[in-house]
């Protein structure tokens, strides 16, 4: 288990949460899409992994599903959806990449000291695999709110989707029943988010989030 | 006996999604409408066989016990109430043109696959199927809340998806830590994922492990239960949505949500070292009551005001299961229940009252009860019950709830009362004029369906006067089981 198989996960995993960093500071929509592409092949390379050295076959399913679905279909989708909407421009974050990036260090430190510590009992791997997803988890949170574009905020989402599929499959012999809704989770989640991006499109000519917060949750 | 148990777990299951497809090709609305009505009153029946029929072995994905079977009837019967609240609202909706025959079918499925999805919610046994099933009705939801597709309900819906997508992957990952606290114990696979079994091995979990779990899973299915400060998506989905929806949004989906905190905050009460999950539910409990109660006052959209009015509840019935103990949970059980009648009573009323007066903001709408009698009296004894006047259900559940705290730590006695008294005054202070006041606006008649209306009122009103026993006994072992 120790040796070259471990620090392979461990590199992946480590990837994973290099690269959530990557896209807090993306400003440009194409760019943002990329990174997120290069998520979800890092996750696909690790949930590979984590298929061969479990010896569990139905994982590599999933990792199928991230390396098709999550890197290739939905990436070259987005591409097409920003084209036709025409906001391949900057985007507006709310906050600065200055205190984003610090508050993700603060992110991840906080759920390396949670998760390690709790989890001193379990096998090393997990350990280092359920504090990764936490801190995926967590970054993709950040970029949901540092956000106002809903394409950006959607990207954010299926990041943070990314975590959730390390910590499924971290977690030794998880049923494949979890594996799947996951991505079935992503599949409806798309759809949904295309709808509303569509619909969005035709009514405010703009995707921008706060176009929908004049309404300010109460008519007048 | 009548069936056996699986077949019956499986009908409950079986006829919204064979609904659902038969809704969703048949073009004509009035067909579908009453498919949708009698759909839901098979699904009625076939839950209140559950308490006849035989009860075997919990399978790995799917149990019945005395627990679920309370939420499967209540929700099923409000299901079917609200159905035939929905046959007469949407003809309505599709007079004036809100509504087309193509967005009707949608709707139809879709009320019909919620259904399903809450049902599955109840009646799995395993955590992950769970998930999936809460997932699913949330998705159903929020395609419904949408369906206007106007921008106030393009943002409820967009806001309802990003902070319930948030919730559900935080519940998620609380998930996957409680399978990681279970698989060592009782091994790889499926079965550290099934109920039955975690409950009979928690007390060897890791407590450490079980506690993180624990908080995201409260924060998950919290920001579905529409605690503060995760209630943001709350108000504007039931303001915006057809308002059947809002009907089932808050009778129902916010109480499978907290059926799944009661879930796992009986896991953690069997694991004698974890922390207490009491403390945490009473303060998000304690914390939406009080500012859902301030927020009461400022509201001018009818529809909003009593969206709120479910954060209220819904925080004094996370606060009572929090306190747990015999009577609290008791007290909490009932109230649900209580809650879940009235407020979908009042939605009915509401529904209805929108449409004649075409508004939805309280100032345009007032003396109710000279122009429309039938509604504005109904509206009057719905609001009357919620605030917690007696003689209805209400009154008692929430006089449970204090008297039990009361007993036990009579500090939290203080904030909740002042909560249901803040509550209380902004309720009646916005009922005067829309029930009693100067009439104003739209008279016309109204062809509202009054039979769901006025059974659920009837309901809360008999439950505050008089409770059967059977019913009284069988709520007592389901809190004892609580925990």
């Amino acid at each position: 288990m120790k040796g070259l198989t471990f620090d392979i996960a461990h590199l992946l995993a480590g990837g994973l949460v290099l690269i959530s960093f990557m896209m807090l500071y993306q400003d440009r929509l194409f760019a943002l899409i990329n990174v997120f592409a290069l998520h979800a092949l890092v996750l696909a390379l690790s949930v590979g992994w984590q298929a061969y050295i479990q010896n569990a076959h139905h994982l590599y399913v999933t990792a199928a599903i991230a390396l098709l679905f999550k890197a290739i279909v939905i990436p070259i989708g987005l591409h097409r959806i920003i084209l036709r909407l025409g906001i391949h421009r900057d985007i507006e974050t709310a906050v600065g990449i200055g205190p984003t990036m610090l508050a993700g260090i603060g992110l991840v430190t906080l759920s390396m000291v949670l998760m390690l510590r709790v989890t001193a009992t379990a096998d090393a791997l997990a350990r280092e695999d359920l504090a990764f997803a936490l801190s995926i988890i967590l970054l993709g949170l950040l970029v949901m709110v540092t956000r106002r574009n809903a394409v950006s905020q959607v990207v954010g989402f299926m990041s943070l989707e990314n975590g959730l599929v390390l910590a499924a499959t971290g977690a030794k012999g998880m049923p494949l029943v979890v594996e799947i809704s996951v991505a079935f989770s992503i599949l409806i989640a798309f759809i949904v988010v295309g709808v509303f991006l569509f619909r969005i499109r035709e009514r405010f000519d703009s995707v921008d989030v706060r176009a929908l917060d004049d309404h300010r949750g109460e008519r007048r | 006996m009548i069936g056996s148990f699986s077949d019956t777990v499986a009908l409950i299951l079986i006829i919204p999604v064979v609904a659902a497809g038969l809704l969703a090709a048949l073009p004509s609305y009035r067909v579908t409408a009453g498919l949708n009505v009698a759909a839901s009153f098979l699904t009625l029946v076939a839950a209140l066989s559950l308490f006849v029929t035989n009860r075997p072995e919990p399978g790995p994905y799917l149990v019945v016990d005395d627990l679920n079977i309370v939420f499967i009837v209540l929700n099923t019967f409000v299901g079917f109430t609200t159905s035939i609240f929905s046959a007469s609202y949407i003809s309505h909706e599709l007079e004036t043109g809100r509504l087309t025959k193509t967005n009707l079918r949608f709707y139809h499925a879709m009320y019909q696959i919620m259904m399903f999805g809450m049902n599955l919610a109840f009646v799995s046994n395993n955590i992950g199927l769970m998930w999936v099933a809460v997932e699913l009705a949330t998705l159903s939801t929020v395609v419904m809340v949408g369906i206007y597709r106007t921008h106030e309900a393009l943002e409820a819906a967009w806001k309802y998806f990003i902070l319930g997508s948030v919730g559900i992957a935080f519940a998620l990952f609380g998930t996957i830590l409680v399978y990681m606290a279970a698989q060592p114990i009782v091994g790889e696979g499926t079965a550290a994922m099934v109920w039955t079994v975690l409950i009979d091995h928690a007390a060897r979990f890791d407590p450490a492990l079980l506690n993180v779990a624990f908080i995201f899973l409260l924060l998950g299915y919290g920001t579905k239960v529409g605690l503060a400060p995760l209630h943001a998506w709350l108000p504007d989905a039931h303001a915006e949505g057809p308002t059947p929806i809002s009907a089932v949004l808050s009778g129902l989906l916010l109480n499978v949500a907290l059926y799944a905190v009661l879930r796992f905050k009986m896991l953690l009460a069997a694991s004698p070292d974890a922390v207490a999950p009491g403390p945490l539910m009473i303060t998000m409990g304690l914390t939406s009551l009080v500012f859902a109660a301030f927020m009461l006052y400022r509201r001018r959209d009818i529809k909003r005001l009593f969206a709120y009015s479910s954060i209220e509840h819904m925080g004094i019935i996370v606060f009572a299961f929090g306190m747990g103990g015999p009577l609290a949970n008791f007290a909490g059980l009932l109230h649900m229940v209580m809650h879940s009648l009235t407020k979908s009573a009042i939605f009915f009323a509401v529904g209805h009252i929108a449409q004649v007066k075409g508004t939805q903001k309280i100032k345009e709408i007032s003396g109710l009860t000279q122009t429309h009698p039938g509604l504005g009296w109904a509206l009057v004894i719905g609001v009357v019950a919620i605030a917690g006047l007696p003689p209805m259900g209400i009154f008692m559940s929430e006089f449970l709830v204090v008297s039990s705290t009361f007993a036990r730590q009579p500090l939290l006695a203080i904030p909740l009362v002042f909560g249901i008294l803040l509550a209380f005054g902004a309720l009646l202070l916005r009922l005067t004029n829309v029930a009693f006041g100067e009439p104003q606006g739209r008279t016309g008649a109204v062809e509202a369906s009054y039979f769901p209306l006025y059974a659920h009122l009837a309901l809360v009103m008999v439950a505050g006067v008089y409770l059967p026993a059977p019913l009284v006994s069988w709520f007592q072992h389901v809190a004892q089981i609580l925990g």
